[in-house]
């Protein structure tokens, strides 16, 4: 599935947008996959009340299913308006 | 329902006159636009906005929908920009028709709270001091709950 990245998460990630191959059930298994890879994705996950995540473009919580989502975005608080 | 995101500067002016001139049958019409504003110190350069392409349009079109389904509207306007803006600059608006002023003003108020924290948009602000991501505020997010 493609993973994407905004605003400061893209930043300590440092790319927008990566392909992950996962047998992750839940963004929460997905963030702790992430989490063991690399140091960045340690950083920017270490405070997931500091984060928001949408599934296929759906803003969702962490327990949520990724089977057979095409696409997972990570993000801080949004600052429309 | 209109609905556009765009990189482009909007006029405002004419997008109320021509929201407001095409109902015969709306007795109010509420308009709301945001503009970047200036720091305290007087140093910000400019404000950048990040936005989720592909999700954007739809999280509005969502609130858009919702706004018309709980107020008795004729129509609902939401202009959002992204890129780089400077102070002064207008970054987005909404307009509300509808026939008695209660249901403009409070749709209006109910697109503005939900745009602020659930539109994929991320406010960057560049100034004198170095580039900072703008927090969500605690506020925002609780006036939601007021809908």
């Amino acid at each position: 599935m493609d993973v994407l990245y905004f605003a400061w998460v893209r930043e300590r990630i440092g790319v927008p947008k990566e392909r992950v191959e996962t047998s992750a059930k839940t963004v929460a298994d997905l963030v702790e996959e992430l989490k063991s890879r690399e140091e960045r994705y340690e950083v920017a996950f270490s405070d997931l009340s500091a984060l928001r995540v949408a599934v296929d473009q759906d803003l969702t919580d962490f327990d949520a299913s990724i089977e057979g989502a095409r696409e997972v975005a990570f993000f801080p608080p949004m600052t429309g308006g | 329902m209109r609905v556009t995101v765009q990189e482009a500067p909007f006029d405002f002016g004419r997008e109320a006159e021509d929201f407001a001139s095409g109902h015969h049958d709306m007795g109010a019409v509420v308009t709301f636009t945001g503009i970047v504003r200036d720091l305290a110190t007087g140093d910000l350069d400019a404000m950048e906005i990040e936005h989720y392409p592909g999700m954007t349009q739809k999280a509005l079109e969502k609130i858009a929908t919702e706004a018309l389904e709980r107020w008795s509207l004729g129509d609902v306007l939401v202009i959002h920009r992204y890129g780089r803006m400077t102070p002064g600059e207008k970054i987005m608006m909404v307009a509300t028709a509808a026939p008695h002023r209660v249901d403009a003003f409070e749709a209006a108020e109910f697109l503005m709270d939900y745009l602020k924290s659930r539109a994929p948009f991320w406010k960057k602000e560049h100034g004198g001091q170095g580039t900072n991501w703008v927090a969500a505020k605690d506020e925002d997010e609780a006036a939601l709950t007021r809908w």
